[in-house]
């Protein structure tokens, strides 16, 4: 499932990776965090939204190593250049993510900054839209958001660009042990 | 036709950027579509979406009561009207209570049906549409050329034009560069803006959910980050179940844009939290302007079953010539057609469905399982109805209605053409074949027509079986030889040809023009000659008079009113089979034999529009070919009209010429020295189209390339 899912979510430009645990998710972003973050302001920092994933994490050291803000604001996240947040569900046929973004937070840090670090625990990863059906509602989720691959557009003569009013990088992060009961 | 209207074809046709553009896209689609669509049963896949749409169209007024509890309930509000002026006041009115100075919207079809953006600027609010291609449209002054592309008519250039005066800035031509300036400039409007306005691909009554769709991003940020958000929603967008969204999330963007799944899906049902805390102004406005009337109409209810992907445009050998603007609407192309008949006025359709060539195309592809050709023929139909037909046409089809005044003319004609005659071919026929031979000769009037040479045909007196032989105007009046050569091969097969004298005209010309009373009176006429003689078959060699007998009598006398015609009219379509079909029938059962051991060389095949997609017999010519010792080689598109379309090429030749000029590349690109078909219509427009462009290419009816090869 993962190899099928990896291979569709590449296909349309995402960059998927895949750690045992959240320490190898860590040494992962934190200094992929401080090579994009290292570029000139405005856009020097970034967002992490609330995940699973930082339960029970002590922030503190993570803030200093990349100056990363885990309160998202509107100013915050469009000053800001990777935006982190965690997806509960990822579709193999499409390379979708899934992911409820009722809470304003998710959607800002998803939307306005450049690149869009998608966490999400490899063991979601199911086959289809059908097999979604029964793990997401909508009265209880006001806002799903699927995710496939990075912003586009083919508006100009045909041309595939990337990048437009959304993330122009993709990166997604899979975690084979989140810690804890997996969701 | 109109002055203006007959100007914009030709503007259109010469404004290479637009056809290149539109032309090159199409080969594309056709390609990256198929690809898509890998492992998914297609006809399956259209079948339930049909199914589900057209049970929402046949419910609207309880899911759209249903949709607004469920959605008021997650604390929408949810306003429903019929009436388009009722909706921009409404919003005018939502915008107004919440001191809205601007406005971001992404791309909604439904906003511009009712020209939403010049009415709350003339309020004095700002209107921006964030869509890369709505903007620069929208930066230009223009209306979009295509329902998914919409400034796929502009180069990187004009785009670069627009923005630098847009930004004060002069701003390279570089792709990437311009939609980076687009982001930063949109951006700032993004993040500023007080009203977000979008429309909804979906609106799920079980739910009170909308669903959006979208590659870019930007219905994220306008259903995100302004307090306000108002979604206009055509009630066509309503399904009843959660689960209905899988099938057409399936569909839309395979066909849309030939991807899996677009960038972003939002699902989005009630309000949400906004930036500062509170709950999102959410306001749904659930529109009619005219659909529910459409879907109580047994002809039109169907059209609600669209999921707006434009893949009808993609195929369509009109479009890719055109492209939107003609159409002078905001709904393009032949399900644009359709939907400006009811949203605008039925009248404001009159010159752009005949744009129409009724190749099927669409017909082929459509998620939806839309019968568009069907639509703009009713159209056709309803026009005529309304206001007559047009006076020349009048005296056409007066004299096709007289069989006797019209078979005269057509040996007239024979007399008359003589002085031109080159070759096989004049330059200018009388009569309804008009003199407009743009790019394309057409065929003499036989100086005997098949009529005359039938009695003379000695026929084997031991056949088993009877074939009524319906020849149409063109094997009659035209290619008699085509005529002899079907006698001599259903002869070989023992089987006895008759031709009833009676017959005529199939109807179609006038069928396709709107004439129903002209086709009526034409298929009466032929169902009592045809049914005369006791036989097995009925065959005929043109596929378009095959449809007609085997598809269209029943249809046409039933509109007309005319049931006690219907018996008779199934009994003849149960009867009538095309020639290669039958051909091949016999060639199975052992009845006929073609010469063994031929080395022909290679030939290669265009698939006529109506024997292709009404018919469907597309593998016994082929077969039939190969057998007798031809190698056909594949040509590209041989699936694509050659732009006869029986009257269209006299009515819009500047549209049939340059799709013939396609069709004869096409052809000459396989290197095959042979084209066969089966349709005489598409013989004498192809073999017009050589003798013009003086290629060495023979344009051959299968039924003469068979009669050749039969084992005696
Ligand atoms: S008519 Fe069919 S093909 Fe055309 S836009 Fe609608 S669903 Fe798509
Ligand atoms: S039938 Fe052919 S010409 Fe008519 S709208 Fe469909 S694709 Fe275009």
């Amino acid at each position: 499932m993962y190899e099928q899912f990896k291979a569709r979510a590449e296909g349309v430009g995402a960059e998927v990776y895949r750690f045992k645990d959240r320490e190898g998710a860590l040494a992962f972003i934190l200094p992929f965090l401080h090579e994009e973050g290292g570029a000139a302001p405005p856009h020097s920092c970034a967002v992490w939204a609330e995940s699973p994933f930082l339960e029970g994490l002590d922030r503190e050291p993570l803030r200093e190593v990349a100056g990363i803000r885990f309160e998202v604001s509107r100013e915050a996240a469009a000053a800001a250049r990777v935006g982190i947040t965690q997806a509960e569900w990822a579709l193999a046929d499409t390379g979708t993510l899934v992911q409820d973004q009722t809470a304003v937070e998710q959607r800002l840090a998803s939307s306005l900054t450049d690149i869009h670090i998608a966490l999400l625990p490899t063991g979601n990863i199911i086959p289809d839209k059908i097999a979604l059906l029964s793990k997401i509602d909508p009265r209880a989720s006001r806002y799903i958001a699927f995710i496939t691959g990075p912003s586009r557009t083919a508006d100009i003569e045909r041309v595939l660009t990337i990048g437009v009013h959304g993330p122009e990088r993709l990166v997604i992060v899979c975690v084979d042990d989140m810690g804890g009961p997996a969701r | 036709m109109k002055k203006e209207f007959r100007e914009s074809i030709g503007r259109a046709v010469g404004n290479a950027t637009l056809t290149g553009a539109l032309g090159k896209f199409s080969e594309a689609y056709k390609v990256n579509r198929a690809k898509a669509y890998e492992g998914i049963d297609f006809e399956a896949l259209r079948s339930t979406i049909a199914e589900r749409k057209s049970h929402a169209a046949a419910n609207l007024e309880l899911l759209a009561e249903t949709f607004a509890n469920n959605a008021e309930a997650l604390g929408a509000k949810v306003f429903r009207t019929n009436d388009p002026e009722q909706v921009k006041e409404y919003i005018l009115k939502v915008a107004q209570a919440h001191d809205v100075k601007s406005v971001v919207k992404s791309k909604s079809m439904a906003t511009e049906e009712i020209h939403l953006n010049a009415f709350l600027e003339k309020a004095g609010i700002a209107v921006g549409e964030t869509d890369l291609g709505e903007w620069i449209i929208q930066l230009a002054g223009q209306k979009p050329s295509h329902m998914v592309m919409p400034a796929i008519h502009m180069t990187k250039e004009e785009v670069a034009d627009l923005f630098s005066k847009e930004v004060d800035e002069r701003i390279e031509n570089d792709i990437p560069r311009l939609v980076k300036v687009a982001r930063k400039e949109l951006r700032a409007k993004f993040l500023k803006a007080d009203m977000g306005i979008s429309g909804a691909n979906i609106a799920v009554a079980e739910t009170g959910s909308l669903v959006l769709v979208t590659n870019e991003g930007n219905a994220r940020l306008v259903t995100t980050l302004p307090k306000v958000h108002v979604a206009l929603v055509g009630i066509e967008k309503l399904v009843e179940r959660f689960d209905d969204i899988v099938p057409i999330l399936t569909a839309l963007p395979r066909s849309a844009t030939a991807q899996l799944l677009t960038s972003y899906v939002s699902i989005i049902s009630g309000p949400t939290p906004t930036t500062d805390g509170a709950l999102k102004d959410l306001h749904i406005v659930l529109m009619d302007n005219r659909r529910s009337e459409m879907a109580n109409d047994p002809k039109f209810k169907q059209a609600l079953q669209c999921i707006r992907c434009g893949s009808c445009l993609n195929v369509c050998p009109i479009f890719r010539l055109v492209g939107g603007h003609v159409f002078g609407s905001i709904y393009t192309g032949g399900i644009g057609t359709i939907l400006t008949a009811w949203f605008e006025e039925l009248h404001n359709s009159e010159d752009i469905q005949g744009l129409c060539i009724q190749c099927g195309n669409c017909k082929e592809i459509c998620p939806g399982k839309l019968d568009i050709p069907e639509m703009i023929m009713e159209i056709r139909r309803r026009l005529v109805m309304e206001k007559g037909q047009p006076l020349a046409q009048k005296a056409i089809f007066g004299i096709v209605n007289n069989r006797a005044l019209f078979h005269g003319m057509l040996r007239a004609a024979s007399i008359a053409g003589k002085p031109f005659n080159s070759g096989g071919f004049i330059r200018h026929l009388p009569l309804f074949l008009s003199d407009l031979t743009d790019g394309r000769s057409l065929p003499a009037i036989a100086a005997e027509p098949f009529r005359d040479r039938f009695p003379t045909i000695q026929q084997p007196a031991d056949c088993r079986e009877t074939a009524v032989f319906f020849a149409g105007c063109l094997i009659d009046f035209a290619y008699p030889e085509m005529g002899e050569a079907l006698v001599r091969i259903m002869n070989r097969a023992g089987i006895r040809v008759v031709f009833p004298e009676a017959q005529t005209c199939c109807g179609a010309p006038a069928r396709y023009s709107g004439a129903y009373e002209v086709a009526g009176q034409n298929a009466m006429d032929n169902i009592q000659a045809l049914l005369a003689d006791q036989a097995e078959y009925v065959v005929s060699a043109c596929p378009t008079c095959t449809v007609a007998l085997a598809h269209e009598f029943g249809d046409t006398l039933e509109s007309l009113g005319h049931r006690e015609w219907l018996p008779q009219a199934t009994a003849l379509a149960e009867k009538t089979v095309d020639f290669s079909t039958l051909v091949k029938r016999l060639v199975d059962a052992g009845r006929l034999t073609l010469k063994e051991g031929q080395q022909l060389g290679a030939l290669t095949y265009h698939d006529s529009c109506h024997l292709k997609r009404t018919l469907r017999a597309t593998e016994p010519p082929r077969e039939l070919l190969r057998a007798a010792g031809y190698e056909v080689k594949e040509m590209f598109e041989c699936d694509m009209c050659c732009g006869m379309g029986g009257s269209y090429s006299m009515k819009l030749p500047e549209l049939s010429a340059p799709i013939l000029q396609r069709k004869l590349h096409n052809i000459k690109e396989t290197g095959a020295p042979v084209v066969a078909m089966d349709c005489p219509g598409c013989v004498m427009q192809i073999r017009g189209g050589f003798d013009q462009d003086r290629a060495d290419v023979k344009v051959k009816h299968t039924v003469e390339l068979l009669a050749e090869r039969l084992e005696s």
